[in-house]
């Protein structure tokens, strides 16, 4: 069963249209992430999910309903927001209780709901305090206390880890999965941060400029992008481009600079016409030495530059004349100016498009 | 400037110990070394004070004259401190000084004046502030427009509408009533109240509007519950701005009421100016220094919430 579905929504301030007839299905418990750039209509799609912007047309249900029209408290869903947005004036459990008392709930019920919130995020000592006197975590974590004592069926976080530092970070991210786990809500998470969207995901959907680029499985996105946008956008170091040219003929092959690195073994999506094209590689997908000779494609570079990471270290080079980096593991000294042997497999590359940056 | 530079150089290394105390470092080490009485500061204390002076001056004289009887003012020493300490004039301003008929000094004008803020700061903070609130939270259509009326109402003088506001008084029947006047300081204070208040609440973070909606709450419990306990430092801004802007406001107290209803400062022009008999410098003292006593009280007790609100809503806006 569909939880929430987003059906030809546009919306436009003025004359810039910040969401382009976008269609989106959330099945119950699914943890669906919107991940893009800063401005990409992530957080508005959100908002309009939410009630808190109307939309210029189209329509959203939840649960089968039709809330186009409806207010955010008769929709159904809790949000947490980046800012924490915490009451500051009320205590932690005054903070927990708002919304329950503006509902006109009896007041057991409100204790028992704020009981049981507090025991999940394991706030309870907190509850007699102000939002001034907790830590960014715990604040984060009354935050989603507010959404839990609501009792709803969707849960919308907007980039609600982006104001604590990185190790709190992950720490919330953790908890946030462990709690999806538990409640088995759906829940639908605006992030610009990709490690956060690959870790908590079941689906994502990669945003630009108001449209949704690719909406799939975290590895099918990381693996095969359907676009040059959403390849960059994943993947911390980046992926590598390289720009050249398909040539055809009995076998396949992309060209640079006098390197021809075969395609037979790439998954075309449909037959490649030749012409000018990119061809991306992330960096884990290169090997070194012994492994890279018996790869379809191998080369011989000089390294530039080195960066030790701690868990592995990234080395950058020129390939075919084309700034390039690669993943090594860290107990392997490498220095400026060494030849080394690389090599990759294309079937683990990405081939796009030339002018419109599609997959190949 | 240069030279000044050169010329600090020798002064800071005589200053300076050659080596540091706790640990033996050599060269400058710790807290840069600073000099009380070096020219920069002998210049800047020295206009803070003269500035101070001039400024304070007058209030000495005034609070000095009204102390004093009207023979020993006639000596014409007015910087001296009275030899024999009077209060008088005080009593005489207050209770007992005469405005054409009313003999009955001060007093009256007072509890007019009373009469006519009170209301008037109550009701236009109240108005202003749910204004501004909607202004910056609940952006209707049509609320640029309306915002953009308001400030420029804000720029119009006072002359241009004093009589056409006569004869809208007249025919609602408030003129030369305190409710008349109370009306018109009312909406008077509206844009730049209005203004003030629509800053303040739009400095608020969005998010806060954003999760109290998603709570459930409507626009007066947004407003009552959220936005009125987290605004306190902008309420004693405006209360001091209106007390002050009310309590000292001539021109409308004297073209809206009538003898009986002048407000303080009415009363107070009215003394002073008076053409018959003595001029009672003493007296006049003492009443002038009673109509702006409640604006300084203000001032002085809420001075500090005053200068934070002020700074709190010229953050963002």
């Amino acid at each position: 069963m569909t939880s929430v579905v987003v059906k030809d929504v546009s919306l436009s301030f003025g004359a810039y249209d910040v969401l382009k007839q976008l269609n989106l299905d959330v099945p119950e418990g699914e943890f669906l992430v919107l991940l893009g750039p800063s401005g990409c209509g992530k957080s508005t799609l959100l908002n309009c999910i939410a009630g808190l912007l109307d939309v210029s047309d189209g329509q959203i249900f939840i649960k089968g309903k039709n809330v186009t029209w409806e207010e955010p408290k008769d929709r159904g869903i809790g949000m947490v927001f980046q800012s924490y947005a915490l009451y500051p004036q009320m205590t932690v459990e005054g903070n927990l209780s708002f919304g329950l008392k503006t509902a006109g709930m009896a007041r057991d019920e409100i204790s028992t709901r704020v009981a049981r919130a507090s025991e999940i995020l394991q706030i309870e000592p907190l509850l007699k305090r102000k939002p001034a006197a907790l830590s960014g975590g715990q604040r984060q974590r009354v935050a989603i206390g507010r959404a839990l004592v609501r009792d709803v069926d969707v849960f919308l976080f907007d980039e609600p880890l982006s104001n604590l530092d990185a190790k709190l970070r992950s720490e919330l991210r953790v908890e946030i999965k462990r709690l999806h786990q538990k409640l088995a809500n759906t829940m639908i998470y605006v992030t610009h941060d990709q490690i956060e969207a690959m870790t908590l995901a079941d689906r994502i959907a990669v945003m630009k400029g108001g449209v949704i680029q690719q909406l799939d499985a975290p590895q099918v996105i990381y693996n095969k992008p359907v676009n040059r946008f959403v390849a960059g956008f994943l993947g911390s170091p980046g992926m590598n481009f390289l720009d050249g040219e398909v040539e055809g003929g009995a076998v396949p092959a992309f060209g640079i600079a006098g390197t021809k690195i075969p395609l037979d073994r790439y998954g075309f999506d449909h037959v490649a016409a030749p012409g000018k094209a990119v061809l991306g590689i992330r960096p884990e997908h290169v090997a070194l030495g012994d492994a890279a000779s018996t790869m379809p494609f191998s080369a011989e570079i000089g390294v530039e530059l080195v960066e030790p990471m701690g868990s592995d270290t990234l080395v950058w080079t020129k390939l075919g004349g084309q700034s390039f980096a690669f993943r090594v593991e860290a107990e392997r000294h490498i220095s400026r100016g060494d030849r080394l042997c690389i090599g990759f497999d294309p079937a683990r590359a990405s081939l796009f498009d030339g002018q419109s940056g599609k997959r190949i | 400037m240069v030279e000044q530079v050169f010329r600090a150089v020798p002064d800071m290394a005589a200053v300076a110990p050659a080596t540091s105390r706790a640990s033996g470092l050599v060269g400058p080490s710790g807290p840069r070394p600073r000099r009380t009485f070096s020219r920069r500061n002998i210049f800047i204390y020295g206009t803070l004070f003269v500035v101070a002076i001039y400024y304070l001056l007058p209030l000495y004289v005034m609070v000095v004259t009204s102390l004093k009887g009207m023979p020993e003012i006639r000596l014409g020493n007015i910087f001296s401190p009275p030899v024999e300490i009077t209060f008088e004039p005080w009593v005489k301003a207050w209770s007992t000084a005469c405005t054409g008929l009313n003999c009955d000094g001060l007093s009256r004008g007072f509890w007019n004046s009373v009469r006519i803020t009170v209301p008037s700061v109550f009701l236009s903070i109240a108005i202003a502030s749910v204004n501004g609130y909607a202004l910056a939270n609940w952006r209707f259509k049509g609320a640029e427009i309306f915002f953009t009326v308001l400030v420029v109402g804000a720029f119009i003088p006072y002359q241009v509408m004093l009589y056409p506001v006569v004869i809208v008084l007249r025919e609602i029947g408030l003129y030369g009533s305190l409710w008349g006047l109370v009306l018109v300081h009312t909406i008077f204070g509206m844009p730049i109240l209005t203004l003030l208040f629509r800053n303040y609440f739009a400095s608020l973070p969005e998010e806060l509007f954003k999760a109290a909606r998603v709570d459930g709450a409507g626009f007066w419990t947004i407003y009552l519950r959220i936005m009125l306990p987290m605004s306190l430092p902008i309420f004693v801004v405006a209360v001091i701005l209106q007390v002050t802007g009310i309590w000292n406001d001539f021109l409308f107290g004297v073209v809206y009421t009538k003898p009986d209803t002048y407000p303080m400062t009415v009363q107070l022009n009215n003394i002073v100016n008076a053409v018959q008999g003595v001029k009672e410098y003493n007296v006049n003292m003492a009443a002038t220094l009673l109509t702006g006593l409640v604006p300084l009280v203000i001032y002085f007790v809420s001075g500090k919430l005053f200068v934070r609100g002020i700074a709190a809503g010229a953050v963002k806006g």
